[in-house]
């Protein structure tokens, strides 16, 4: 199925989305959980439980690094009417019933499966990268300015107990992204684990924060149906409680599982790679200067690209949030990851590691020059000594 | 009666009509541009705030 429009010159251009049937896939992923549950019934073999953690954690990195990365573009000139086939929108909403589907299955076979303490661990953590993957299409979704994608989003992340995201990721990431103050952007230096307790918390209150802003505006206070950090709240609490009433104390650690490894092992990851060390420079007016496309890290590998709705063409995401996912682009001369998501996740979790990978990737991008990077307070006076060719000792 | 303006994201192409406000925002219709802070973000894209904003003169 290929597209035709005329481009700027007044040609016919056409292009065939090589990936469109492709991206039907987005449907199976969140049901990987379902999936591997059932293999594990009808096999009485409990180790298919890890199953999910199996593709997600080393399938698809050796797929991504056998197949050459794929940096073509749609020619901008049938961007709009890319855009306007509803095929690409429906399929992100038809996931969001699969995310649902996959937690109360999985809460059942926990609840009624009498399973041993480690296929409960390894569906809790299956569950929490599929739910990391609700917070992709939340993500998604929520920065359409159609009132159905708005909803949409709220209830994808409802699922997850994550349904402040949309507020704080729109009005606060995407205006702050690469300064020190946004705390979804992370400093050269700064570890994972230290970046989480920043980054988690930051997102509440400042959503909390934003909400209360915007809503006293109108002369109202916080504490209304209206306010969109409540109203997610709705369906997550109800539906974690029917659950535990439904099946007992076993919910309580495997909610708590699937949600801190959707929290932290999928969305704190990509947040800490997304713009690792990157940093916008300050006009002389006090204002930054606007997020440009060298102020994230990218990556062209194709299946994490499938799986995440192009997240990783994240230059062109913050140069234009609101341009879909089919026609998000890749630009040459861009901060490049070595890797796609996954792996880059496994990275982060070993700090060492991580550092040894990016730091000299950052000092690249700043051409060398320390103060142009964003560097965390702490590891300031020791990366200075290694990297400032300003400060004695520097390289 | 005053005169109504458009303002328009110079990223995303959002307009922000004098006249018609933005209700979600919390600006009731005929809030002037003026009484919009100067750190107030594009509601659709956050890219760019509102000292960026063009004033649309048709
Ligand atoms: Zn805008």
């Amino acid at each position: 199925m290929s597209i035709q429009a005329l481009n700027a010159d007044g040609k016919m251009v056409s292009y065939t989305d090589r990936r469109r049937w492709l991206w039907a896939l987005s449907l199976l992923w969140p049901a990987l959980p379902i999936f591997s549950g059932l293999l594990a019934s009808y096999t009485g073999n409990v180790s298919y439980f890890w199953g999910t953690l199996v593709v997600w954690y080393l399938i698809v990195p050796v797929i991504d690094h056998i197949l050459p990365t794929d940096s073509s573009n749609p020619p901008e000139a049938v961007v709009p009417r890319l855009e306007d086939d509803r095929y690409y929108r429906v399929l992100t909403y038809l996931t969001v019933p699969v995310h649902y589907a996959t937690l109360l299955y999985t809460a059942w076979v926990v609840g009624t499966g009498d399973l041993p303490w480690h296929a409960i661990l390894g569906l809790a953590l299956s569950v929490g990268v599929v739910n990391g993957l609700a917070i992709n299409t939340g993500h998604e979704i929520g920065h359409k300015t159609t009132s159905t994608e708005r909803w949409l989003a709220k209830v994808v992340l409802a699922v997850v107990g994550y349904g402040h995201f949309t507020v704080e990721h729109n009005r606060g990431h995407h205006k702050d992204v690469a300064t020190p103050a946004d705390p979804a952007s992370s400093k050269m230096g700064e570890n994972i684990y230290v970046f989480a307790c920043r980054e988690i918390p930051g997102a509440m209150r400042r959503a909390w924060a934003s909400e209360k802003l915007r809503l006293s505006r109108a002369g109202k206070g916080p504490w209304t149906l209206e306010n969109e950090v409540l109203q997610p709240l709705l369906i997550t609490v109800p539906l974690y409680a029917a659950l535990t009433l439904a099946f007992g104390w076993v919910m309580v650690p495997f909610l708590f599982l699937q949600a801190f490894w959707g929290w932290f092992g999928i969305l704190t990851s990509a947040n800490y790679i997304e713009h690792y060390g990157l940093l916008r420079q300050r006009r002389e007016n006090g204002r930054y200067e606007p997020c440009q496309p060298r102020h994230s890290w990218n990556s062209n590998h194709i299946m994490s690209n499938l799986i995440l709705f192009n997240l990783q063409r994240h230059s062109d995401h913050h140069a234009n949030p609101t341009r879909r996912y089919q026609s998000l682009r890749a630009f040459e001369n861009l901060p490049e990851l070595p890797s796609g998501y996954p792996v880059m996740f496994m990275l982060a979790l070993v700090p060492p590691l991580w550092f040894k990978v990016m730091d000299h990737r950052v000092m690249d991008w700043a051409s060398g020059v320390f103060s142009r990077v964003n560097v965390h307070p702490a590891a300031q006076a020791r990366l200075a000594a290694r990297y400032d060719r300003a400060v004695d000792g520097g390289v | 009666m005053a005169e109504h303006r458009r303002h328009a994201c110079p990223g995303c192409g959002y307009v922000y009509d004098e006249a018609k406000g933005d209700a979600h925002e919390g600006f009731p219709p005929g809030t002037p541009w003026s009484a919009v802070p100067d750190d107030w973000p594009c509601p659709d894209c956050s890219v760019r705030e509102k000292p960026d904003f063009k004033t649309l003169t048709e």
